[in-house]
């Protein structure tokens, strides 16, 4: 395999992985976005993502052997009932969570998800016990061969579904009086809600919104690296990583983020050492918030402020 | 109720459900309740007993129950439950003394993490005050566990396969003289028995070569059961030169579990003049390996072969495959569970490992002499676990469990009776092979007890030697 080759092959692994990180990474951006909140239980969206999907398309013994989920529902209707169905839970995350909180100050509701993630993880336990689970290619068929580099369909489904997703928040905020509504609360609160939108509304809406895109980033990468009940830890620290990376406020800083993060991986433990791997994401986060402190501190103003509003 | 409190309940609560969900029992297939022995009345005849109920002899186990290694804990922690419940159905254990002991077999769960592997050994020891340890079911923890029990001079059985589990490795750097050679320094990992496979050398004559080197070939108190990494390597080896593979790259995760599989790898595969062209790791828990193997792919071995355990080799045969590689992937018997067929699926096929016998226990010839043994013990496990899937982890686990039940018949429940008598097992017929234990072979598995197996159509089938070259 020529350099050219292996290089093009860490670019669409890096790309591949860097598109779950953005997804996650949006997710968080969403949330912050128009609440302040960093949300810890993320990851536990794709996770959470994931295993539904699962149980609903294949035999599964949940609880404990006890019930055997025999839904055997086809792939795509799995799909889209796994993601309305983590939606709601995202709905009910903020309404038993976030919502009674009203008033605490953000760090304490940082906390409470934090809290969230072992909830989400230790029910995920006692349901799916502790065998990580697999889903089946979305479709079956050779790769791509690109100047000697593999690119597998299902690679292409999560590249395609990073973009959809991305493509269709656009609009969402942009062309939608809904996503209108969604950043001016994310603005100026206050503003917002003398505007006549309903803060608690659009809060409750960039949850649901949150779990929805979480709950697709855990399912496409299912068929390659598989998820378990403990997956989702390591998917919010990544894509908090690439939020932070991107700003924390853009969902293209996100993507960005988050893309660039796969790359620098994969690029780092293939000329490096794979033993780097992680090391590489977590140099880069100390990095970019030795930077911002120190910008922060020269504005005059901690970043702490300007996300406490 | 102001905003505080509410938050203060949330709070609480949330906490509440994060501890009841960490403290949960892990999920365990209902054992069979051991059923409540028929009240006798009283013998009239006899009076009372003097002494108390014979004294109950106590195994305590640390396995991965949770966590990465969680698909060798769970049969592992099955199979000791079973023959618990085997045991004392039958009365319990007839001790040296005549009287019958129950048997205790108290589990603990490691989460697959070292330093919990430790705190749980020292549980058992210190307050259960078990006669006998065992476990872990990963390396790392078992070779953590090992010093305990060599502190406390408590006989261990450990579940792992790492070598470094039995043999003491010898502190890295040491330069170590080699009879007839240039001196070596030795690195992380390394122990008598891997220099004397080395250099083709035996292990006394290197000892004696360095009277400096305060190291012991064994471990006194520490036994295993899986079957070492230099057969499993030494097999390996056998395949690659029946099909005439010069080259292969080597993918391994970064534990002792890893490290001592590609220790004998390096060992074994310079005797059969096999090039390791690439020697990559990768973190426990790590779920994309596509960096390592486009690496590897750059480097155009003939052959890959593969250290991890079913999470982790699953996810590299399905990525292996994704990134369109045509050479033979050896697994090593690490994978030797139903989970990595069904989470690798259809990618499975055609990955070959060598393994135990257990696997393919229906398709061995009648004249082997572990075939009953394990066809009895398939038996016995699907009916206790309600038809849970066959792995070789439960035979670890069994091998141990037997071992300390057969012990405590012999010679009661004193540590260093258990065991000499532990070091002194012949032709000891478990499931992961013929064990013969020695003062200086404390797994006591040769080659023999090995097969080459090979995943078809989701099957484990079983690969004669000469038919190596065709699969």
């Amino acid at each position: 395999m020529a350099l050219e080759s292996q290089l093009l092959q860490y670019l669409f692994t890096g790309v591949t992985v860097g598109s779950i990180y953005a997804l996650i990474a949006l997710g968080f951006v969403v949330i912050h976005n128009v609440t302040g909140i960093v949300n810890f239980a993320q990851g536990d969206f794709a996770m959470l993502g994931a295993l539904v999907a699962v149980t609903l398309t294949t035999r599964t013994p949940i609880f404990n052997r006890v019930f055997v989920a025999d839904f055997d529902l086809p792939l795509p209707l799995g799909i889209v009932l796994s993601v309305l169905i983590v939606s709601l839970i995202g709905a009910v995350l903020y309404f038993l969570a976030i919502r009674p909180a009203k008033g605490a100050s953000i760090v304490s509701l940082i906390i409470i998800t934090i809290g969230a993630h072992f909830a989400f993880q230790g029910l995920a336990l006692i349901a799916w016990a502790a065998d990580p689970y697999g889903l089946p290619v979305f479709t079956r068929g050779g790769p791509l061969e690109i100047h000697g580099a593999i690119l597998t369909r299902q690679n292409l489904w999560v590249i395609g579904v990073t973009a959809v997703i991305l493509l269709a928040l656009y609009l969402f905020f942009e062309r939608t009086m809904l996503g209108k509504a969604l950043r001016a609360c994310a603005i100026n609160r206050l503003a917002a809600r003398l505007m006549g939108i309903d803060a608690n509304r659009m809060a409750l809406l960039s949850f649901v919104l949150s779990a929805a895109i979480g709950a697709m980033a855990g399912i496409v990468i299912t068929p390659s690296t598989f998820m378990g009940y403990d997956s989702g830890t390591f998917l919010s620290l990544k894509g908090f990583v690439a939020a932070i990376m991107g700003g924390m406020n853009s969902a293209t800083g996100a993507v960005v983020g988050g893309l660039l993060l796969g790359i620098f991986e994969t690029v780092g433990a293939g000329f490096i050492s794979s033993g780097y791997k992680d090391a590489i994401a977590f140099i880069v986060l100390f990095a970019i918030l030795f930077v911002r402190m120190s910008v922060g501190v020269r504005k005059g103003q901690s970043q702490f402020e300007e996300v406490g509003m | 109720m102001n905003a505080r409190h509410v938050l203060l309940v949330v709070a609480v609560s949330l906490l509440l459900v994060a501890v009841v969900a960490a403290c949960a029992p892990a999920p365990t297939p209902t054992p069979v309740p051991t059923p409540v022995p028929p009240t006798k009345a009283p013998e009239p005849t006899k009076p009372p007993a003097p002494t108390a109920v014979p004294a109950t002899y106590k195994i305590g186990v640390v396995v991965s129950v949770t966590g990465a290694q969680s698909s060798l804990g769970v049969p592992e922690r099955d199979s000791a439950l079973m023959i618990m419940d085997q045991v004392n159905k039958a009365g319990g254990i007839k001790g040296p003394d005549g009287l019958m002991h129950k048997l205790e077999v108290i589990v603990e769960d490691d989460a697959s993490d070292t330093t919990k592997a430790v705190t749980a050994a020292k549980k058992l020891l210190e307050q259960d005050k078990v006669h006998t340890l065992q476990g872990a079911s990963g390396s790392p923890m078992s070779i953590a566990m090992a010093a305990e029990a060599e502190k406390a001079k408590i006989p261990m059985i450990s579940y792992a396969s790492s070598s470094a589990i039995v043999y003491p490795a010898l502190t890295a750097g040491t330069v170590v003289k080699i009879p007839g050679k240039p001196d070596h320094t030795a690195s992380a990992g390394e122990t008598w028995v891997y220099l004397a496979r080395l250099y083709g050398a035996k292990e006394e004559d290197l000892m004696k070569a360095n009277p400096d080197i305060k190291v012991g070939v064994v471990l006194p108190w520490v036994f295993k059961t899986p079957q070492e990494n230099y057969p499993v390597s030494s097999v390996q080896a056998d395949y690659w030169k029946a099909k005439g593979v010069k080259k292969v790259a080597s993918l391994g995760v970064n534990n002792a579990f890893g490290l001592d599989s590609r220790l004998g790898m390096k060992a074994l595969y310079k005797e059969a003049g096999i090039e390791i062209v690439a020697d990559e790791l990768f973190q426990p828990g790590d779920k994309d390996f596509r960096a390592q193997l486009t690496k590897i792919k750059g480097l155009n071995p003939g052959g890959l072969v593969v250290h991890a355990t079913s999470a982790e080799g699953a996810a590299i045969t399905v990525q292996f495959r994704e990134l369109g590689f045509k050479i033979p992937i050896v697994h090593n018997h690490g994978i030797g569970a139903q989970a990595f067929i069904d989470l690798a699926k259809a990618d499975a096929d055609g990955v070959l490992f060598p393994i135990g016998k257990v696997l393919v226990a229906d398709t061995l010839p009648d004249a082997d002499p572990q075939k009953k043994v394990l066809l009895q013990y398939i038996k016995d496990y699907k009916a206790f676990t309600k038809d849970a899937p066959i792995s070789t982890f439960g035979g670890h686990a069994w091998d141990g469990i037997q071992m300390a039940v057969t012990c405590f018949g012999k010679v009661g429940s004193e540590a260093a009776k258990v065991r000499d008598c532990y070091e002194g097992l012949k032709n000891f017929i478990g499931i992961s092979g013929v064990f013969n234990m020695s003062a200086t072979d404390h797994t006591g598995i040769a080659k023999e007890s090995l097969v080459l197996v090979k995943i078809e159509k989701g099957k484990w089938v079983f690969v004669p030697a000469d038919k190596y070259k065709d699969n």
